[in-house]
C-alpha cells in the first residue's frame, strides 16, 4: 500500500481494506500523533466539497503535517487555463502526497499516472470516493462488531449514487445480503447485480421498505433528486416511499444502525436524529480516522 | 466456378496479407485502426461485394505487409469475423482469425461524457470485460461501453 495510489476502492483488496480499518481503529484510540512531521500534504479541490476538505485536513492536521492546495478551481491556475497533467506536475515539486477531487470523472486515475507522489481520489464526478466507502466499512464494523454475513439495506438512487456502488463492491467481500431500495427509473444498474449473480451473493429489489426494515442490520440512506426522474409526477408518487421516520425504526433489530454519506436534505427526517439508532453524525467523524489510516499507510508511516 | 468468379473481383498479390470478411460498412474503420492510409505499400480494396454471411463484405489486400497479432487483433471490435490469409509467392500459407484483445487503447470513445478521456488530451483506454457480445470497461472512469453505443475515433 506504501506509494501506492487510492484512485477506485477496486484498488483495494479485501485485506488491504481491512488494514485501513484496523488502522483508523487505533487512531480512534489515539488522533494525535506526530508521524506526519516534516511532511507536506497538497488538497488539490478542482470544485468544492468543504466537507471532504476539512476531513482529510483534520486527518492531517491530527497527525502533525502541514497542507497545501486550494478549495476550488477559481483559486487554482486551472481556471488560466493550465492543463490538469501540468499542475499535478507542478504541485508534486512541493508535496509528498495529493489529495485531490475533480468534477471529471477519471482525472484522478489520470493524474496518478503523470504524479511522482502518491494521490489519493477525494472524489472524481460520479465515478468513485474511496476514502467514503472505506469510512462506511469502519462505521459499518463498529457498530455491529463485524462485517461478515449483515443485511445490508440500500435506499435511494442507486442508479447515480456512486457511494451506493462502491459500497456494493467493498461488502461483497464480506457475504452480504443486500436489499436494493428504490424507484424503479433509480434502479441498481444490471453490471452490478451481475457481479453479485457472479459471486453467489444474495440480493432483493424493492421499491418501498416500511414493511421490511424488520430484516436490516444497516439501513444505508442516499438522496433521491427530482432532477433524475423525466416524469416529475413519478417523482412526487414516489417521493414519500425513501424518507426514513423515526415509527419506521420502531419494529427494528436492536443493532440496527442508520448511515448517510451526508449532506442529507428530507431522505432521514430529523425525528431520527435522537435515535439511538442513528449514526450519521458518528460515521462522519470516523472520516479523520479512516483518512489518518490510509494517509500514513501510502506514506509508509504506520509503524 | 462461381467462386473463382468471385475471387478474380479484386486481383491477387504477391505476398503480403489479405484480410476478407469485413462488414462493408466497417471497411473504413478498419484503414484507420490500422494506420493503412499512412503507410507505402501498395492496397487493394474491394467493397460491396456478395457475402453469405455477412450480406455485403471488403476485402483488403496490403502488398508486402505481415501483422503481429497484437496489431491486427485491434480490427476486431470492427470486423470480429475478419479472416486472414497470410500469401507468400501467390500462395496462402497461412490462414488466422482475429480476437479482441483483452486491453488496448485508441480504436474507440468511452461512452461517458463526463469522462477525461472526452475533455482532455487523454487517449482511451479500456479492458474488455466481454468479448462475444463486447463490453468495454473504461480504464479511467470505470464506465462501460458496449457494443450499441461503441463509436470509433
Ligand atoms: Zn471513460
Amino acid at each position: 500500500m506504501k506509494d501506492k495510489s487510492l484512485i477506485s476502492i477496486n484498488d483495494y483488496s479485501k485485506d488491504e481494506m481491512l488494514r485501513v480499518l484496523d488502522l483508523a481503529a487505533e487512531f480512534e484510540q489515539n488522533p494525535s500523533r506526530d508521524i506526519l512531521s516534516g511532511k507536506v500534504i497538497a488538497t488539490l479541490f478542482f470544485e468544492p466539497s468543504t466537507r471532504t476538505r476539512l476531513s482529510f485536513e483534520s486527518a492531517v492536521n491530527r497527525l502533525g503535517g502541514k497542507i497545501i492546495g486550494f478549495s476550488d478551481s477559481a483559486s487554482s491556475s486551472a481556471t488560466k487555463g493550465e492543463s490538469l497533467k501540468d499542475t499535478i506536475k507542478t504541485v508534486c515539486n512541493y508535496s509528498d502526497l495529493i489529495v485531490m477531487r475533480h468534477p471529471i470523472e477519471g482525472s484522478a486515475r489520470y493524474a496518478s499516472e503523470v504524479a511522482s507522489v502518491p494521490i489519493i481520489n477525494a472524489g472524481d464526478g460520479a465515478n468513485q470516493h474511496p476514502t467514503q466507502t472505506l469510512l462506511d466499512l469502519y462505521s459499518i464494523r463498529k457498530t455491529q462488531e463485524k462485517l461478515e454475513d449483515l443485511n445490508l439495506f440500500i435506499v435511494g438512487d442507486l442508479k447515480y449514487g456512486r457511494t451506493v456502488h462502491s459500497l456494493l463492491m467493498a461488502m461483497a467481500h464480506f457475504n452480504a445480503t443486500f436489499y436494493f431500495i428504490s424507484p424503479k427509473e433509480l434502479r441498481i444498474p444490471a453490471e452490478y447485480k451481475m457481479h453479485l449473480d457472479h459471486l453467489n451473493l444474495k440480493y432483493h429489489e424493492y421499491t418501498d421498505f416500511r414493511d421490511i426494515a424488520g430484516e436490516a442490520d444497516i439501513i444505508y440512506m442516499t438522496r433521491v433528486q427530482k432532477e433524475r426522474f423525466s416524469d416529475p409526477i413519478e417523482y412526487e408518487k414516489t417521493k414519500n416511499a425513501y424518507v426514513l421516520r423515526n415509527a419506521m425504526l420502531q419494529e427494528t433489530r436492536s443493532n440496527l444502525k442508520v448511515l448517510h454519506p451526508l449532506p442529507r436534505v428530507n431522505e432521514i427526517s430529523t425525528d431520527v436524529d435522537d435515535s439511538e439508532k442513528a449514526y450519521y453524525f458518528t460515521q462522519a467523524l470516523n472520516g479523520v480516522y479512516t483518512r489518518q489510516a490510509i494517509i500514513s499507510l501510502i506514506l509508509g508511516l504506520n509503524n | 466456378m462461381a467462386k473463382d468468379k468471385k475471387k478474380l473481383k479484386v486481383s491477387a498479390i504477391r505476398q503480403g496479407t489479405v484480410i476478407d470478411h469485413i462488414p462493408a460498412n466497417n471497411l473504413f474503420k478498419v484503414i484507420n485502426i490500422l494506420g493503412l492510409d499512412h503507410i507505402d505499400n501498395q492496397i487493394t480494396f474491394g467493397t460491396n461485394l456478395e457475402s453469405g454471411k455477412l450480406g455485403s463484405k471488403s476485402i483488403v489486400k496490403i502488398s508486402d505487409k505481415f501483422f503481429v497479432d497484437e496489431e491486427i487483433n485491434r480490427i476486431a471490435l470492427a470486423a470480429p469475423q475478419a479472416k486472414l490469409n497470410i500469401i507468400r509467392d501467390y500462395q496462402v500459407v497461412e490462414k488466422k482469425e482475429v480476437t479482441v484483445p483483452d486491453q488496448f487503447s485508441g480504436i474507440v470513445k468511452c461512452v461517458n461524457p463526463k469522462c477525461i478521456t472526452n475533455n482532455d488530451n487523454v487517449k482511451p483506454k479500456f479492458r474488455v470485460i466481454s468479448k462475444k457480445e463486447v463490453s468495454l470497461k473504461c480504464h479511467y472512469c470505470e464506465k462501460i461501453t458496449d457494443q450499441e453505443h461503441m463509436v470509433f475515433i
